[in-house]
């Protein structure tokens, strides 16, 4: 289990301090793929980077495996490195060493015997599927095989965790997926707890089972995956989770309309015709603003902006319309209404 | 025009040259070739520490060292890269009977050579090093490696093609430098271009001299780009 403890960390800049981090709690269980999210300049990276100590905290502390990692001295925190690794977006390795190289030099640093250390890399190219690569160097492969190769080298001290910062962000779709499957596999074939740092909701969405939302340095929301996306709270989150509504179709300052977001949760939900029914049996043409649905840990999710025609009074039927539905939360959309106060339902 | 090639290089001259040339050519070729080989291996063993420290003790490197030691470096290297080579010869002279038991002669000049060309090399060294990728520094910390792990392990290895670029030119000047060694009685092709060139009027020489150096800088680029090429890893093949 790791432990942030309200967490700060500023920086002195030219322009004065800046602080990175303000009061950051967290915990992640062993076994977790836990997902840090934010835009950047959030303070993802800082944050990373303070729980294996290569940035200092300047208050509050990381407890790992019933250790102040902050209290350690720089021996101890070296050999906590080999337990808590790390990958990166720009995969980091030695341009000049061959692929077995790469992953053996984390080995040679504990000095392992040559012999066992070659072994142990060649084992772990073959985890990560690239067996053919040993004497290639990294100016040869492929950016997807490149981050293979520094998955393997990650894996070699046998760690605990697992640190991924940005690590699918230079790659393209097809790839990223593919390294994503990588890691799942390693989290439950080798039992690693993994920190995904991301800028990318699809990535938290396709392997992370808890979610930790990071804005101007500060936790604004978190828990389990399928809860913070399909009920997002913070302001951070829905401008994550809900995609931007195009262009010249935001509702007109002018009008009366009102918008509702309207967020189903499961298959029962998307099988009736919601708003054609609400047209027949209220009366009320629903325009859709936009609309996305995704897949979480197997079940469907969807969200819905809709602008509802009219006053007051239609906005009151339609929400109660919809949110007699099973597995439907109704609510006003503050962001994209002109009415501040925000009307919630739910119905389980 | 035809004046000057009567003075110079009429048969009389032309002919001591080439009794010159076959006489003096190859023994002095060898001298010179030891002195700045010797004078550049004593250089980097003291400069590409120095570089490794000038970098890795900076206030924004992996092991800051106290700032009044790197300004007290940073100083000493700059001052003794701004004293002309010429100077520093008869400068160092006790220094260099207290090295190697004498102040002239072939052995001598290698003394004040090291110290004119250590500071240069660390220079370089110092450069190449501040090319390799933060990323991959932060990597090698990040895997628990300590300072020295670091320098021996990721910063050496990746910048060796930089390097191997960086003692080139080292040698190359360093070459060009052991023609000043005549000033304290050291051979070499420089001391015999003046002696037996300049100061007998003879061109010939002079200018012979000067194709031998030539063709060994020539040579030296040639193998170091050579050697350089080969060793980096990051062209695609």
């Amino acid at each position: 289990m790791i432990e942030l403890r309200n967490l700060s960390k500023s920086f002195t800049t030219a322009g004065g301090p800046v602080d990175a981090l303000k009061h950051v709690s967290l915990t992640i269980r062993d076994g977790d793929i836990y997902g840090i999210i934010g835009m950047s300049g959030a303070g993802k990276s800082t944050l990373v980077r303070c729980i294996n100590m290569l940035e200092r905290p300047t208050e509050g502390s990381v407890i790992w495996d019933g250790k102040d990692l902050g209290a350690l001295s720089k021996k101890e925190i070296q050999q906590v490195r080999h337990q808590i690794t790390m990958i990166f977006q720009s995969f980091n390795l030695l341009m000049q060493r061959t692929c077995l190289e790469n992953i053996m030099l984390p080995l040679k640093l504990i000095h392992m015997p040559r012999a066992q250390a070659k072994a142990r890399a060649l084992e772990l190219l073959e985890t990560v599927g690239l067996p053919d690569k040993a004497n290639a160097y990294p100016a040869q492969l492929s950016g997807g095989q490149q981050q293979r190769v520094a998955i393997a080298r990650a894996l070699a001290t046998d760690p605990k965790v697992l640190l991924c910062d940005e690590a699918t962000s230079a790659l393209d779709p097809k790839t990223t997926h593919a390294i994503l499957e990588l890691i799942r596999e390693i989290n439950r074939k080798l039992g690693i707890t993994v920190i995904v740092i991301t800028h990318q909701m699809s990535v938290v969405q396709e392997i992370c089972n808890r979610v930790a939302i990071l804005e101007n340095g500060s936790v604004v929301e978190e828990g389990e995956v399928s809860q913070v996306f399909s009920y997002p709270k913070a302001a951070a989150t829905k401008a994550l989770v809900y995609p931007d509504v195009a262009k010249g179709m935001e509702p007109d300052d002018g009008e009366n309309d009102q918008t509702l977001r309207v967020v189903f949760q499961g298959n029962d939900a998307s099988k009736k015709p919601m708003i054609a029914s609400m047209a027949i049996d209220c009366h009320i043409a629903a325009t859709i603003l936009s609309a996305t649905t995704r897949t979480l840990n197997g079940k469907a999710y969807g969200n819905m902006l809709l602008r509802i025609p009219g006053g007051p009074d239609e906005l009151a039927r339609a929400i109660k319309y919809l949110s007699a539905e099973p597995n439907v939360v109704v609510q006003v959309d503050a962001e994209y209404s002109p009415e501040s106060g925000r009307m919630e339902a739910q119905h389980e | 025009m035809n004046n000057y090639i009567a003075t110079y290089y009429n048969a009389d001259k032309l002919a001591k040259a080439w009794s010159v040339i076959q006489a003096d050519f190859l023994r002095e070729t060898g001298v010179t070739l030891y002195i700045t080989l010797m004078a550049t291996l004593f250089a980097i063993l003291i400069g590409l520490p120095l570089g490794v420290l000038l970098v890795t003790g900076d206030q924004k490197g992996i092991h800051p060292l106290p700032k009044p030691l790197m300004t007290f470096l940073n100083g000493l290297i700059n001052l003794l890269r701004s004293a002309p080579f010429i100077i520093l010869i008869v400068v160092l002279m006790p220094i260099t009977r207290a090295i190697v038991g004498r102040a002239v002669g072939n052995t001598a000049v290698i003394v004040p050579l090291i110290i004119a060309a250590f500071p240069f090399v660390a220079r370089l060294v110092e450069g190449s090093l501040r090319e390799v990728n933060p990323n991959i520094i932060e990597m090698s910390m990040s895997m628990g490696a300590s300072t020295w792990q670091t320098v021996t392990h990721v910063m050496l290895p990746e910048s060796v093609p930089s390097l191997i670029t960086s003692f080139t030119t080292a040698v190359t000047t360093i070459l060009g430098y052991t023609a000043m060694s005549g000033a304290v009685g050291g051979g070499g092709l420089g001391n015999l271009a003046i002696t037996q060139g300049q100061q007998r009027y003879n061109q010939a020489v002079l200018l012979a001299a000067l194709i031998v150096l030539v063709i060994l800088v020539q040579v030296f680029q040639s193998v170091g780009t050579w050697l350089a090429k080969k060793a980096d890893k990051r062209i695609k093949e």
